[in-house]
């Protein structure tokens, strides 16, 4: 039988290494088959974490070679054996054991997001009337498994360390099956503007890339959410309008929280957002 | 004293799949403090995996159905043997619970008129599962997931039960550690409501993940509760077989639901060749009229790929013995023919069936849309456990509730697609509301310091013994955890005999001894092999009461079918198998009559026959 050798990242909140084992592979194996091999042959004490193991839970996330993937699904023979395979936590997030990282702050972000509100009920019994064209979209977005993996990949958050002021992919996602959604009546946009910090994101399309559900997070989650934000707080007609109603109200013009940078990248988010929908709107 | 600490709920839900968080958000809206504690992080749990559909008789495709053909096909699948009051009230609340999912965002796929769309499945005699695609499991945890963040409920994730407190016969709490850090959590409650799921673990080949360790049956039978039907495990009829790593991952029914046959290597679509007696009115007995009733042709009777699982998972064990079955072991799945019906074919079974198209290319290098897949059974489903009141699903001890998989009674000798996540609703519900009131109506419970010893100084035994007895003898969990898993799936499995499962029970208690001498590695931070050796007792104890509850039952009935009894018998008809803790701590088996069924019901099963 072949063996393969895996590189696994072996330690705990302060310290850790690679740490190489070898292991008895066969057909059709996944990553998380050798980890769980390597559990019960080698190591007892391997910190990962997997439920389902078919890509629906999103538990087994992790850095295979480097890049973001679920070892659920990570088949051996997409990878090339003749050298190890690295396996690592997700590094955005700070790691608790082996592969096993702290997520907690995702939680902690949803939590923040204001919840689903229905419009009344269509039918006297209380129900609602929906076509499914007009879900279609939303349900791309409920698709989401939560695994982080667009979080994980996403430099505001790994390499700039935005966790305070910005949500990250998985949320924008969140907060755009909401405001699509055909029966909510909450307005969001202000939020997505100031605490979730959507201006960060200059679309990289990093995380549409990774997404083990094939969600289309940039392009149909992220831009049309933008747009909304640059309606209502960025457009120069509402702007001047506004103005007028704020001599009167004594409001400010500008929202606060707004950054030069961010700035920017709202615009060059919304020039490549136009092109795009365009023909969605 | 062990360290711990200490946070105290008027409820404590153990479990945050679909009957745990509809529990708590039901307890917590009625205005007592809820707590959840959960072994995975949050949205996690099994009810993510639940393909197929919520049953619910709402009549949006076929304005035939209601409560009362509900009713008598879950008890017609239940061999008669269900909770019957539970199988009425199921039926009636499920509906309104489904819209309940809607008005808290859920987004289910739509009728041509915008109502919830209802698709077939097997046993159920009009399309009645609200669903979205394959994945209508994740729909409903993530929509109660999401609910549940916003009324006030404190959940513990990651986190394990290791024992129930009780005090003078009534639950007051429970004892549990935390994974990140290892260290002990005490939370003393009015009431405590189980819903911890499933046993799939205690078998080799299962479509449920490392959780499903059978820990609501072990806690609620050590805490001194009944449990019931414990014979009754059910074998998924199709799950992967190939390649090996993938074996057991579920491929759901919806595949048979939108037109998927079975059919051995020969290319016989053998369902045909066996159709039960309780079901051959309701069948098609030709391949025309099975395919019109896919399509929602409502004067065409199911095709027999849609008969109750337990029947199916034979037919195909049957084949696959007497050498007709697939290259791998298994037999064919074909969905890719409905070309030969169907304009778009593959694009509509893409879209019907996303993540089971996903699932096989991926894992399997198979395009489902242009080949047939390989299945066979695979352990999926608890019918039993912890016995419960049918109105109120209060346990045998005062203050303790289960809901959902761990219960026992809705399902009788087995269960029907899609009744699972309609039973998480309806009876999560019931739960948090009556443990909610429970609550209200009791003070604290006095937590018995002793007891709670005894607990940590269990949990903390593997690693003393590494020290001690590492050259005596002493072994990792996992390969007691494996061995436990093949006896089970051998000698306790789809087909059974008295003389196997007297076998396995002497392997069982060799291994329970083995269990006892088990030393782990590493320290108490995220440490699964330490977890791995605490889920041994649990997954002992589930599988000694299932085998000697098979054992028990000398018929063959629903999903328990033994080899040596392989008829049905009108007296094993009258009454369920209970097993509890005896006084001096052996398992206890006896009989247990079911109550005589009121005039009403009998007579809406006798109408619907």
């Amino acid at each position: 039988m072949a063996t393969a050798t895996f590189r696994i990242w072996r330690g705990d909140r302060e310290r850790g290494a690679l740490q190489d084992y070898t292991t008895e592979v066969s057909e059709g194996m996944v990553v998380l088959d050798a980890m769980h091999k390597i559990q019960a042959e080698q190591a007892n004490d391997l910190a990962l974490r997997w439920n389902c193991k078919a890509g629906k839970c999103g538990s087994c996330s992790a850095e295979i070679n480097g890049l973001p993937k679920l070892m659920c699904m990570t088949r051996l023979n997409t990878l090339r054996l003749d050298q190890p395979v690295t396996v690592e936590p997700m590094r955005a997030f700070p790691p608790i054991r082996d592969l096993v990282t702290d997520v907690s702050w995702n939680f902690r972000v949803k939590k923040g997001i204001k919840k689903f509100k229905p419009r009344p009920p269509d039918a006297p019994d209380g129900t609602w009337r929906m076509a499914q064209q007009d879900i279609d979209r939303v349900q791309e977005f409920r698709k989401c498994i939560e695994c982080f993996l667009c979080q994980d990949v996403c430099h505001v958050l790994r390499e700039h360390h935005h966790f305070d002021d910005f949500a990250g992919p998985r949320f924008f996602v969140h907060v755009a099956a909401l405001e699509m959604h055909p029966l909510d009546v909450e307005d969001r946009v202000a939020e997505l503007n100031q605490a979730h910090g959507i201006g960060y994101c200059n679309i990289t399309t990093c995380c549409r890339k990774i997404c083990p559900e094939n969600i289309t997070i940039t392009e149909n989650a992220i831009i049309p959410l933008k747009e909304r934000v640059v309606d209502q707080f960025y457009d120069p007609l509402s702007r001047l309008f506004r103005v007028f109603r704020s001599r009167k109200s004594g409001r400010p013009d500008t929202p606060p929280g707004l950054k030069e940078d961010t700035h920017a990248g709202v615009k060059a988010a919304v020039q490549g957002g136009h092109s795009r929908s365009a023909g969605t709107r | 004293m062990p360290e711990y600490q200490t946070h105290p709920y008027d409820v404590l839900v153990i479990g945050a799949g679909g009957a745990g968080l509809r529990a708590a958000i039901e307890a917590s809206s009625m205005g007592v403090s809820v707590g959840v504690i959960c072994k995975s992080l949050l949205g996690k749990a099994h009810t993510v995996m639940a393909e197929g559909g919520i049953a619910a008789a709402m009549g949006n495709v076929d304005d035939r159905d209601n409560w009362k053909v509900h009713f008598a096909d879950t008890m017609r699948g239940g061999q008669y043997l269900n909770n019957w009051r539970m199988a009425e009230l199921h039926a009636k609340e499920a509906p309104d619970t489904v819209r309940e999912l809607e008005a808290w965002g859920a987004l289910f796929d739509r009728t041509k008129d915008g109502r919830i769309l209802q698709r077939n499945f097997g046993g159920h005699k009009y399309p009645r599962l609200a669903h979205v695609g394959d994945r209508t499991g994740l729909e409903m945890i993530r929509t109660l997931q999401d609910h549940g963040i916003h009324q006030g409920i404190e959940v513990h994730m990651e986190s394990t039960v290791l024992r129930l407190l009780t005090d003078d016969g009534r639950v007051t709490g429970a004892f549990a550690y935390d994974r990140e850090r290892g260290r002990f959590l005490m939370f003393p409650a009015k009431a405590v409501i189980l819903a911890t799921g499933g046993i799939g673990r205690a078998y080799k080949i299962t479509s449920n993940s490392w959780e499903y360790t059978g820990d609501g049956d072990a806690l609620a039978y050590e805490a001194g509760a009944a449990l019931i039907d414990m014979e009754f495990v059910q074998f998924h009829p199709t799950g992967m077989v190939w390649p090996p790593s993938v074996c057991g991952i579920l491929v759901t029914e919806g595949v048979r639901g939108e037109g998927g046959v079975l059919r051995n290597k020969e290319g016989r679509r053998f369902m045909f060749d066996d159709i039960p007696e309780l079901y051959r009115a309701q069948t098609a007995d030709n391949e025309e009229e099975g395919w019109r009733y896919t399509q929602g042709d409502k004067d065409a009777r199911r095709p027999p790929e849609l008969l109750t699982r337990d029947h199916i998972a034979r037919c195909i064990v049957r084949e696959i013995k007497e050498g007709r079955g697939s290259p791998h072991g298994g037999v064919f799945l074909d969905i890719s023919w409905i070309k030969e019906r169907l304009p778009k074919a593959a694009e509509h079974i893409q879209k019907k069936l996303p993540s089971m198209y996903h699932q096989f290319k991926q894992l399997a290098d198979i395009d489902i849309t242009k080949e047939p897949m390989e299945v066979g059974p695979t352990t999926h489903y608890m019918m039993g456990g912890v016995q419960v009141d049918g109105d109120t699903q209060m346990s045998t001890v005062p203050g303790l509730y289960a809901a959902g998989e761990c219960a026992a009674g809705l399902h009788g000798a087995n269960r029907l697609g899609g009744n699972s996540l309609s039973d998480l609703l309806v009876f999560g519900k019931r739960a948090g509301r009556y443990a909610a009131c429970f609550a209200k109506e009791h003070g604290d419970g006095r937590i018995d310091q002793g007891e709670v010893g005894q607990a940590a100084a269990a949990a903390l035994a593997p690693f003393e013994r590494r020290a001690a007895e590492r050259n005596n003898g002493s072994e990792g969990p996992y390969q007691i955890q494996q061995k436990l898993q093949e006896i089970m799936q051998e000698l306790v499995g789809i087909v059974r005999t008295e003389s196997e499962m007297k076998q396995a029970l002497a392997e069982i208690e060799r291994l329970r001894e083995r269990a006892s001498r088990v030393a782990v590695e590493g320290n108490r931070e995220y440490n699964n092999g330490w977890h791995t050796a605490l889920d041994l007792p649990n997954l002992l104890m589930v599988s000694e009461a299932i085998t000697r509850a098979a054992i028990e039952r000398e018929e063959s009935r629903g999903a328990h079918f033994r080899e040596d009894r392989p008829s049905r018998s009108a007296e094993f008809g009258k009454f369920n198998i209970v097993v509890r803790k005896g006084s001096s701590g052996q398992m206890q088996v006896s009989r247990q009559p079911i109550p005589e069924m009121p005039p009403e019901l009998k007579q809406t099963i006798e109408e619907m026959k």
